[in-house]
């Protein structure tokens, strides 16, 4: 294992540990979510992404929106390991006055690109980003991080069109494939496969890997990144809810996992033990 | 045999869906006012950028695409796209004129300009044509309920301009005005009236073009011309009408509404280009009873509660009440 690929590994377990430890300030969260997409977070802030922690609106930094604005708790925890935030701040999570509401908003957060939340929003806000960043000739690049849900907007289809007709080779979507929404599967709710060869109908670039794989998803990042042909790329993540504490994982999967008070302590003890015994057998091994 | 021919003699029809002008016969026009001082105010500012949703043409933006293609960027026919993206864009320091009817604009893409734009106080002018009863293709063109539904949205300013002169005035100032703002544009020949008044556009006030009387017209849109030829025509008849242009119905100019009305026992008539709901007239009511003003009398000329014929527009504005003979009409009956 690379060295980068330990220290994303150590960046992710931080994520899931910052996250449950938000959803125990409150009791709840989308923390199912957040458990699922803290690879790709770590990516993104461990590696993927230009921006200066001590200066959020750094003009040259990459853009990073998250249009699914209940994945909060899981972006507090990225933009913690990231340095933007501090970690005693997470402690408010959710409270009156807190810079950290329970879904993302821009004017709350330093780093939080966009208020989202109204599901559908975060790609064509990113169509405009991108293509004002071209007209700037600043050659930063947007990521939008969104879910499968957000699938059914038809907005989504309309940015789809859009980003590709202008040729936004500075745009990015990760989408999470967790097949859950409010209703039910997705797959159930609205059916969205095949979903890779839309994408590629629509004239985008498409990747489609395991959320989890870490490696997998460094090499995504990478191979979305270096692309030289002028098309928007997007990276479909299957992910696992509750990746990283197996009773979660097999709790009936829901958009909102239940969990009960006593669980969160659980929860973290799981996620401490299996990182030690990770370690432990790296050092073997090594 | 002779079927060519006949069709040949048919006469013109006269009432025509296709006539969409609100210029009345050898009135003073100009041609594209809002095109025209986009691209003055693109030549000064050149982070201003042109974005629409397949109707450059239609809103005079082709004439900014025309001058900066490079700043022109064409979103198709989604206005979903056009008004998130258009956020996107000012989010990057650019302010962009999003143009499309108003239909569109504010029914179909309610949310975006609500949660995108509004809700981050972002740069996006947005200037939607057809607005009211300004053309003959009935509801689904008609945008009878575009302030009610805009005024909701906290910190959107909103302006609704009589002729091209408001309109060429208004562009450079909600360009200069931080934060989103919704302008109900007029497109092709527009009206020049104002210029014959001593007026200047100045963005969130009114301005009192004439006084009288008998009657005060509050006004906003072209039925601010409407109620200065209503103003001509009743002098004839000895009723004397003042007429308070409100270009910007938010923030409305509440002061000089109180102000117009307190001093003078007038019967007040509010005259929009909207639905008598959720637009000027409701408006300027609350601001008066707010303001504990009580006037002789109050009456809305607007449009009514309801589904609008479609039709030729002189048919249409006849039938709703707000042609000048017909705003005449009901001025004359409410004074009884």
């Amino acid at each position: 294992m690379s060295d980068l690929t330990k220290n994303l590994r150590e960046r992710a377990y931080r994520i899931r540990r910052f996250a449950l430890r938000m959803g125990e300030v409150q009791g709840q969260g989308y923390i199912g979510q957040a458990l699922g997409w803290a690879d790709v977070l770590a990516v993104a802030y461990g590696h993927a992404l230009n921006y200066r922690p001590a200066e959020p609106e750094w003009e040259g930094r990459d853009r990073f929106l998250l249009s699914h604005g209940h994945y909060a708790i899981a972006f507090y925890a990225a933009l913690i390991e990231g340095g933007i935030i501090q970690e005693s701040e997470l402690e408010t999570y959710g409270s009156d006055d807190s810079r950290l509401p329970m879904s993302g908003m821009a004017t709350y957060t330093p780093g939080m690109e966009m208020s989202g939340g109204s599901l559908g929003q975060g790609l064509p806000i990113a169509v405009g980003m991108a293509l004002g960043l071209r007209q700037k000739k600043n050659p930063a690049f947007v990521y939008v991080s969104m879910s499968d849900g957000e699938l059914d907007e038809g907005s989504v289809w309309e940015a789809a069109m859009g980003a590709a007709h202008h040729r936004l080779s500075n745009l990015v979507c990760l989408v999470d494939i967790n097949n859950q929404q409010a209703d039910g599967p997705s797959s159930k709710v609205l059916g969205f496969e095949p979903l890779a060869d839309k994408w590629a109908a629509f004239g985008w670039d498409v990747q489609r890997v395991d959320g989890n794989d870490l490696p997998a998803v460094l090499k995504a990042f990478g191979n979305a990144r270096d692309l030289a042909e002028a098309k928007p790329r997007v990276i479909l993540f299957d992910t696992l809810m509750g990746k990283g504490v197996p009773f979660l994982e097999q709790r009936e999967k829901n958009h909102f996992i239940r969990v009960d008070p006593p669980e969160w302590q659980q929860a973290l003890q799981i996620l401490d033990d299996s990182w030690s015994a990770a370690k432990q057998t790296e050092g073997a091994l090594a | 045999m002779n079927t060519v021919v006949a069709e040949k003699k048919k006469p013109r029809l006269t009432t025509s869906a296709m006539i969409a002008s609100i210029a009345s016969e050898g009135q003073r026009v100009k041609a594209a006012p809002f095109g025209k001082a986009l691209v003055e105010l693109g030549a000064q500012r050149p982070e201003v950028v042109g974005m629409t949703a397949d109707l450059a043409k239609y809103t005079d933006l082709h004439l900014f695409a025309q001058a900066y293609p490079e700043r022109f960027h064409q979103m198709g026919m989604a206005e979903q796209l056009l008004l998130a993206a258009a956020g996107g864009m000012a989010k990057e320091g650019l302010v962009p004129f999003a143009t499309t009817y108003a239909v569109f604009g504010t029914r179909r893409a309610y949310d975006f300009i609500h949660q995108v734009i509004a809700e981050e106080n972002l740069n996006v002018k947005m200037c939607f044509a057809l607005p009211g009863l300004t053309t003959g293709y009935g509801p689904s063109h008609q945008a009878t309920e575009d302030i009610a539904m805009m005024r909701g949205i906290p910190g959107l300013t909103i302006v609704d301009p009589c002729d091209a002169l408001d309109i060429e005035q208004a562009v450079p100032q909600i360009a200069a005005h931080k934060g989103p703002v919704y302008m109900r544009l007029l497109r092709g020949n527009v009206p020049l009236v104002l210029d014959e008044y001593d007026y200047k556009f100045e963005l969130g006030k009114a301005r009192m073009l004439r006084d009288g009387n008998d009657v005060l017209v509050i006004s906003s849109g072209f039925m601010t011309m409407r109620a200065l030829e209503v103003a001509q025509d009743l002098a004839a008849d000895n009723v004397g009408v003042a007429v308070l242009h409100c270009p910007t119905i938010k923030p409305l100019d509440e002061a000089a509404i109180v102000e117009a009305v307190r001093y003078k026992h007038r019967l007040v008539v509010v005259a929009e280009n909207h639905s008598v709901i959720g637009g000027l007239g409701e408006s300027v009511a609350s601001a008066l009873l707010r303001h504990r003003v009580q006037p002789a009398g109050f009456e809305l000329a607007g449009l009514p509660d309801a589904f609008l014929d479609a039709g030729a527009l002189p048919t249409l504005h006849e039938r709703y009440g707000i042609s000048r003979e017909a705003l005449a009409n009901r001025i004359r009956k409410w004074l009884g």
